[in-house]
């Protein structure tokens, strides 16, 4: 029936992840990536309670383009799941699970995380 | 039906596991802190120049010293539990679960007191 209407997904190998399933695998992912993350974040912190001439030796790596990026990455998973997590908290109390809220909170939640990393790179950037 | 549960049992509402829901309750209520935790720590440190005496001078002040070891606290048993569940889902094998859960639980308590200790020498330190 090449003409057929039937639903070719979903499939077992052929399957295209909604937003909502491809943001919850996200909500993982993020999490996973924000946990590595706080090595180099405690790692600063350590040199800065080391000494000076530690935290001086690291402020290059930060300002360079591989730090920058770490710390991009970082802030934008951080807010990700920050978003995320918030419409967790409310499924966890009953809100939110019609179908279409469902899709409404997704993008609402990956807008908010670009806002917000967006915020703090402009304030940084103020600063 | 012969109902083999004490009322003990019942009432604890317990399984053979002895214990409940405290992960799941424990997530979300690390998470609640966290809301207000994260955006006063990332607003904070995006305001401030990057040099050191600054970074000291802003920790030293004690309601930051205080938020702070707070934050790390909070922070590395939300990630433990996060990873403990992540763990349990994707490795089958009972032995490389275990020793992984114990190696990651052991790195989230490591990093957490460097952390702390860190924030408290600088704060308490001369």
């Amino acid at each position: 029936m090449p003409n057929s209407k039937h639903p070719m997904s979903p499939h077992l190998q052929i399957y295209r992840l909604p937003l909502t399933a491809l943001l919850s695998i996200t909500h993982r992912i993020t999490g996973v990536i924000l946990a590595l993350g706080c090595i180099v974040l405690v790692w600063i912190l350590a040199a800065a309670a080391n000494s000076v001439v530690y935290y001086q030796a690291m402020v290059p790596h930060l300002q360079s383009w591989y730090g920058q990026l770490f710390l991009f990455g970082f802030i934008f998973s951080l807010y990700l799941h920050f978003c995320n997590g918030v419409r967790h908290l409310f499924w966890d109390v009953g809100y939110g699970f019609e179908l279409e809220t469902v899709d409404l909170t997704a993008k609402l939640a990956i807008a908010l995380a670009v806002i917000l990393t967006v915020a703090t790179w402009a304030v940084a950037g103020m600063g | 039906m012969a109902d083999l549960r004490s009322p003990l049992s019942k009432v604890k509402g317990l399984g053979s596991a002895k214990e409940g829901t405290h992960h799941f309750w424990h997530q979300r209520l690390t998470s609640l802190l966290l809301i207000p935790l994260v955006l006063w720590l990332g607003f904070s440190l995006a305001a401030m120049p990057v040099d050191h005496a600054t970074l000291v001078e802003w920790i030293r002040q004690p309601f930051v010293t205080v938020l702070l070891v707070l934050l790390i606290v909070v922070v590395f048993y939300h990630a433990q539990l996060g990873l403990q569940v992540v763990l349990e889902d994707y490795i089958s094998s009972h032995a490389q679960r275990t020793i992984s859960l114990l190696l990651t639980n052991f790195l989230c308590l490591l990093l957490g007191i460097v952390g702390v200790v860190s924030v408290l020498k600088i704060s308490l330190g001369a």
